[in-house]
Parts: structure tokens; C-alpha cells; sequence
């Protein structure tokens, strides 16, 4: 996982007779492929490419439906602010700087709309349930603190009897099955890549908090995965 | 009198995991984490499952979005082109 670092710089792009100033990124960082396919995607969806728009939205819909969820009161709720999310950088595309990336300024749009349902909604944020509970269940350690089940490493699994679409499949049902906050703080940390300090400054929580619910949600991730493990062995 | 800090049972520093591989845990807890991970073969384990969840969770795709949510997506765009 890498923070995507772009400096930008604007060139300008004819569409339909009106001169666009479409953001171009001179890449700072390695291992930024994937952000190097946005700003394609971007160029192509200012010349009205239609096959780049649903390139985006099987790329980003899941995220902005995960993290619109944290704000809102049900699945449908997020799934309306992702709608309104896509129309607002439909409108708004052309006046897209490239100060941020494509992905981050998705993300802000999608927050900033699903903050304010969520106020329509008198829903209040919901504060992460397992914050006091262990990350391990107490059942598995000895009195003394010692595990008394201890881990066996995903590793063997997946070498003797999983390939590595396996381990990526129950991973993303693990996600999945988090709840608020931890499925979207994991979801922008980990399957998105941002840094814990953008997670912190889109969500609006301390970096404190964000570590702390990341801690849990991985927590999480991984007894669920290692269960699945567990159920796959013959 | 000032007390030692006392070597982590498992239990403790399985919740310092997380923080770990991030580099947010402070130096100190952080030897006393690679202190005990080296006598350890559990929380060794452990802590590779958890690496290795993490950049599974970097590695994951896009779920398969229903065929009519992206249909209804493109709808909007095609409606939004022609008006614009």
C-alpha cells in the first residue's frame, strides 16, 4: 500500500467545442499504477467516454456505498448517496483540479453528501462496539495470558490447500461482515490504501481514533478469515 | 520504587500488533513486542496472519457490482450527457 503522491499540472482538452482544463499528473511516488489508471479513466470521462464512467463505478462503488453507510441509517441510504455522489462529479468533472486524486475527491464528495443525509436522518455516528473488547477471544489464552489454542499460519493453509484467491475471497467477505465504524475505516485504510492520517481527515476522527478502530476492525478481519481457513481444511 | 516493565504475555501483545506493522508504536512498546515475538512462535504467527490479512485487504478487487446497479449508473450518465 503506498499514498499516492501526484503533482499536477493542467493541459487543456477539447470536448464537445468547450476548451476543459483536465488535471495531468506527473507521478512522485512507485507502485502508483492503479492511480495512473484513474487519471485515464478522468481523461477519457472528459471526452465523454462512457466505457471510462462504468470503469469508475465498478471500481469505486463498493468503497462509496461502505463508507456512506457509516453516516447513514441503511445499506439503501448508502446506496442513494453513491448515486448522488457519481451525478455530483458528473457535474462537477470539469472543474476538477487535480490537487487531489480522483479517488480522494470521490471520497469527499461521497462523505460530505452522506454527512448531511445522515443529519436529515437524525442518525448519530456510530462508535465502534468492540472498542473495549479483546482482538483475540479470551477463551483461546490460559489464565496466565498464554495462548492455549494458538494461530496456525495462513501460510500452510494456503500452501497446502488454498491458493491465494481464496485467502483474497475470504478476506473480502470478512469485510464485508464489519460493522460501523470498522468497515469503513479498513476499507479506506487497508483495500484502498489511504494513510491513517486521510482516513482521519475525511472521517473527521483523531488519528488516535482511526489507529484504534483499525486495530479492531483488522482484529476482526483476521479471526474471521482464519475460521475460514479452519472450515476449508479437508 | 519504579517497577521494571514486566515481559508481555501473549494476550497484550496481540492488541499491539495492528500498531506494529503500521510503525505507530512507540519505541518502547515496541521492543517489548519484538522482545517477546522472538520467543514466541504463536504471536510470530499471529502477527503473520495479520500481515498477511492486510495485504490480502490491499489486493482484493472490486466486488461484483449487480449488473442492474451499474446499469442504472450508466443510465444516469447517458441522461446526464444529453442534457448537457
Amino acid at each position: 500500500m503506498s499514498n499516492h503522491q501526484a503533482t499536477s499540472t493542467t493541459a487543456g482538452l477539447w470536448s464537445r467545442g468547450r476548451r476543459i482544463v483536465a488535471p495531468r499528473f506527473e507521478l512522485t511516488a512507485p507502485g502508483t499504477v492503479l492511480h495512473v489508471d484513474d487519471v485515464e479513466l478522468l481523461e477519457r470521462l472528459l471526452g465523454g467516454d462512457e466505457s471510462a464512467f462504468t470503469e469508475l463505478v465498478r471500481r469505486y462503488q463498493p468503497t462509496l456505498v461502505k463508507v456512506a453507510r457509516y453516516y447513514v441509517a441503511s445499506v439503501a441510504s448508502a446506496e442513494d448517496v453513491a448515486q448522488d455522489t457519481w451525478i455530483a462529479v458528473l457535474k462537477g468533472i470539469e472543474k476538477f483540479e487535480g490537487r487531489s486524486s480522483l479517488k480522494t475527491w470521490l471520497l469527499r464528495i461521497c462523505v460530505n453528501r452522506a454527512r448531511t443525509s445522515g443529519v436529515k436522518e437524525h442518525r448519530s455516528i456510530p462508535v465502534d462496539p468492540n472498542e473495549s473488547g479483546p482482538s483475540v477471544s479470551a477463551h483461546r489464552f490460559d489464565r496466565g495470558g498464554l495462548w492455549s489454542d494458538p494461530p496456525v499460519p495462513f501460510t500452510d493453509a494456503v500452501d497446502t490447500r488454498l491458493d491465494n484467491s481464496a485467502l483474497l475471497n475470504a478476506v473480502r467477505a470478512a469485510i464485508d461482515e464489519l460493522g460501523d465504524p470498522q468497515q469503513a475505516v479498513v476499507t479506506l485504510r487497508d483495500v484502498e490504501g489511504l494513510s491513517t492520517q486521510e482516513v482521519a481527515t475525511l472521517l473527521e476522527l483523531s488519528e488516535a481514533n482511526v489507529r484504534v478502530i483499525l486495530h479492531r476492525g483488522r482484529a476482526r478481519v483476521r479471526a474471521i478469515v482464519e475460521e475460514a481457513m479452519k472450515g476449508s481444511k479437508i | 520504587m519504579k517497577l521494571l516493565p514486566s515481559p508481555l504475555v501473549c494476550r497484550d501483545a496481540v492488541e499491539l500488533v495492528s500498531d506494529y506493522l503500521d510503525g505507530t508504536l512507540p519505541r518502547r512498546q515496541r521492543r517489548r513486542l519484538e522482545k517477546h515475538l522472538a520467543e514466541c512462535d504463536a504471536c510470530t504467527a499471529y502477527l503473520d496472519q495479520m500481515r498477511a490479512t492486510i495485504a490480502a485487504s490491499g489486493q482484493v478487487g472490486p466486488d461484483d457490482l449487480p449488473s442492474d446497479v451499474v446499469d442504472g449508473l450508466v443510465n444516469l450518465f447517458r441522461k446526464y450527457r444529453n442534457e448537457n
